[in-house]
């Protein structure tokens, strides 16, 4: 069991490091929850199966003074390259305990699927498959229909960066394009429909913040502008405008930073699929500076370089 | 007047629409796959399948409000001198909220004591909650995270409902809880109710056995003072929270707000916006101190503020209705029933997978 030879493995671990974060059941048989282990007793309650969804690596910024284990799937490892690119974590402080992934589900896919009947059970097969058991009876999906879209066109099944990994290197077939085919279809689409699109999507936003506090990239923390007061830059106003303004600031502070491990859209309780919009910059970003977020620990983020010749940008020339 | 009624299922659409015609009705609607409490018009979908994403307090409470307009007028005779204009709107429309759920009507109860029952009534929030009805339906089944038996609630419970809906085989079975609710049964839809009554009420004390109680028995849960004070505690418990304000916003019992001027040259408005207890500006002073400058204690004063000072203050009622919203929608599964139940040294009384006691001695055995 995987499960098991993860527990071996942070055992191994545990005493060089202060804390270690890693996954545990949740308040139903639907969600799992980071856990924050502290004693080597808690770790019989780490799980490892794919309601494991969270990026457990977002919290290594705000740890930066501890020793810290921290559990990373193939997606989580790109955070933890662009945290070393951009100077936000000690490496020698982080032990990354890489897992091999297939794949993890969408709890709102889930949900839809069983028409948001309370969960009873919920297991999982060798082939990858769930079953899920309501009141109504028991229901068996394969992965592939359940999980975010991300996983879908996943490229790095397995961790770029790790000091220990669990589990067999998974490979994949999926290009740089299969990862944006969605956003290109998107794109060509009129600029009046994909403002409505917008529009109806913001309308939903409640402004809890949900996406950027997930957000493992987003750096300004107190001083974000959605709030300071001074100067005040947004208005308090629950309108769409100061909404859409919010979500459009938001992305572009991502720009060529975005690691899209989707979870500022996977945790907005209003169903918004605000990544869409930073992997649309992200390809912007890869058309003008040949530059893709979290993949080679040497890179520079563009936006923290300046070049007076930018290789792929030709404008100068003329 | 009649005290019950029946509408036939292909008729509730029609009743809502009837409603609307002299009320603004906040109806929970379906977008997608999100169901939002939203002013409703023909061209929206009803959905009371689930309780929706969002509670109704925006009928009342609006996520953002404007509480009045000024503007400064120069003296053209002393420049130096400036005299404003202010302008204050508290007539507010008749209306409806349709499809709350018991923990929804029950969460204006704890706003009214905040913001009615007092020698400084709110305007804003009286002149909109005299002229809403409030209209529930009943839960037939525990939605994941709910609680509400646990906090003095139910599933059929009428507290803070003008009128009270059960959904049977064929359609919904009305009961008028106020004199306000009683004016709803006159709609044309309504046919006569009293046939229906026993079956509606044995279904209503079915659904209350499937709520579970975090909190066992009694439902005052004793908190330890000593836990509930000790920094290892919610560090303990709380290390994986975002300190978003997702819980917050979407509680039906929440009721902080932020007020700001939005001014343009001499004309401005001062808005009352919602706010929330787990942002860091939210008890930032002037000075630049913040008296609760980390996530723990600032997702002490929530649990706080609902479970040990309200209750304080009012009785011994818990500003929480148990509707679970925090729980579900918590991006990281934070479930303040189970922090709680381990504030009061004890496990969560709940099947909830396979949680295991080692943590909260392992906290007791920290503090020593």
């Amino acid at each position: 069991m995987i499960s098991q030879k993860l527990q071996d493995a942070i055992a191994g671990v545990s005493d060089k490091v202060d804390v270690v974060i890693a996954y545990q059941q949740g308040f139903d048989k639907l969600h799992a929850t980071p856990c924050f282990m502290t004693t080597p007793e808690e770790i019989k309650n780490v799980i490892w199966n794919p309601l494991c969804v969270h990026n457990l690596t977002s919290y290594l910024p705000s740890l930066k003074k501890k020793k810290v284990a921290v559990l990373a799937k193939g997606c989580d490892s790109r955070t933890i390259l662009q945290f070393i690119q951009e100077g936000l974590i000690n490496r020698e402080n982080v032990t990354i305990i890489g897992i091999p992934c297939s794949g993890v589900i969408s709890v709102n896919k889930i949900l839809q699927a069983i028409n948001h009947e309370p969960v009873e059970d919920v297991s999982f097969d060798e082939k990858g498959n769930i079953t899920v058991k309501t009141s109504k009876g028991e229901k068996t999906f394969s992965l592939q229909d359940v999980c975010p879209d991300k996983c879908k066109t996943c490229r790095f099944p397995t961790p770029i960066v790790y000091d220990v990994l669990v589990g067999d290197p998974i490979e994949s077939n999926k290009t740089y394009d299969d990862a944006y085919a969605d956003i290109k279809e998107f794109e060509n689409k009129p600029i009046e429909e994909r403002l409505k699109y917008w529009e109806g999507e913001f309308d939903r936003c409640i402004r809890c913040y949900a996406c950027r506090n997930a957000c493992p990239m987003c750096v300004c923390q107190d001083s974000c502008i959605a709030e300071t007061r001074d100067p005040h830059w947004i208005s308090q106003r629950a309108t769409l405008s100061e909404k859409f303004m919010f979500h459009m600031i938001h992305a572009l502070h991502l720009a060529g930073r975005c690691v899209e491990c989707g979870e500022c859209e996977r945790v907005c309780p209003m169903n918004i699929p605000v990544n869409k919009l930073k992997r649309k910059i992200n390809l912007d970003m890869k058309e003008l500076y040949n530059y893709e977020p979290g993949v080679t620990p040497e890179d520079k983020p563009p936006m923290y370089t300046f070049n007076v010749d930018e290789v792929t940008i030709k404008e100068h020339k003329i | 007047m009649a005290e019950t009624g029946f509408i036939q299922k292909e008729k509730l659409n029609d009743f809502i629409k009837e409603l609307s015609k002299d009320a603004v009705v906040y109806a929970p609607c379906l977008e997608g796959d999100t169901v939002l409490f939203k002013a409703f018009d023909a061209d929206k979908t009803v959905c009371l399948d689930r309780p929706a994403n969002n509670p109704p307090k925006l009928a009342i409470f609006p996520q953002s409000e404007t509480l009045f307009n000024f503007t400064y007028i120069k003296d053209t005779e002393d420049p130096k001198k400036m005299s404003v204009e202010i302008k204050a709107n508290t007539e507010f429309p008749k209306a409806v909220i349709f499809g709350s759920r018991p923990c929804d009507a029950n969460g204006f109860l704890i706003y009214d004591r905040v913001y009615i029952d007092t020698n400084t009534p709110d305007p804003y929030y009286m002149g909109r909650r005299e002229k809403t009805t409030i209209v529930t339906l009943c839960c037939n089944a525990p939605s994941p995270g709910c609680f509400c038996v646990a906090v003095g609630g139910g599933p059929a419970n009428n507290e803070g409902s003008d009128v009270l809906i059960t959904e049977l085989e064929k359609g919904y079975f009305v009961e008028a809880v106020t004199e306000k609710g009683k004016a709803v049964l006159n709609a044309p839809q309504v046919e006569s109710g009293a046939s229906y009554a026993d079956e509606a009420h044995k279904k209503q004390l079915e659904s209350e056995k499937l709520v579970k109680n975090p909190f066992g028995k009694d439902c005052q849960p004793e908190i330890s003072m000593s836990l509930f004070d000790s920094d290892e505690f919610w560090e303990k418990y709380l290390s994986k929270c975002l300190s978003c304000g997702a819980c917050t916003y979407l509680c039906p019992t929440c009721y902080c707000f932020n007020i700001t001027d939005e001014q343009m040259l001499n004309n401005g408005e001062r808005i009352r916006s919602w706010d929330g207890c787990m942002f860091p500006h939210f008890t930032l002073e002037g000075s630049g101190h913040n008296p609760r400058p980390t996530k723990f204690k600032r997702f002490r004063n929530r649990v706080g503020h609902k479970f040990v000072y309200y209750p304080e203050k009012y009785n011994g009622v818990i500003a929480c209705c148990g509707c679970g919203r925090c729980i579900r929608y918590c991006p990281v599964s934070v479930d303040i029933s189970e922090v709680v139940s381990y504030l009061r040294g004890s496990q969560p009384d709940v099947s909830s997978g396979t949680k295991e006691n080692a943590v909260t001695d392992t906290v007791k055995q920290e503090q020593k």
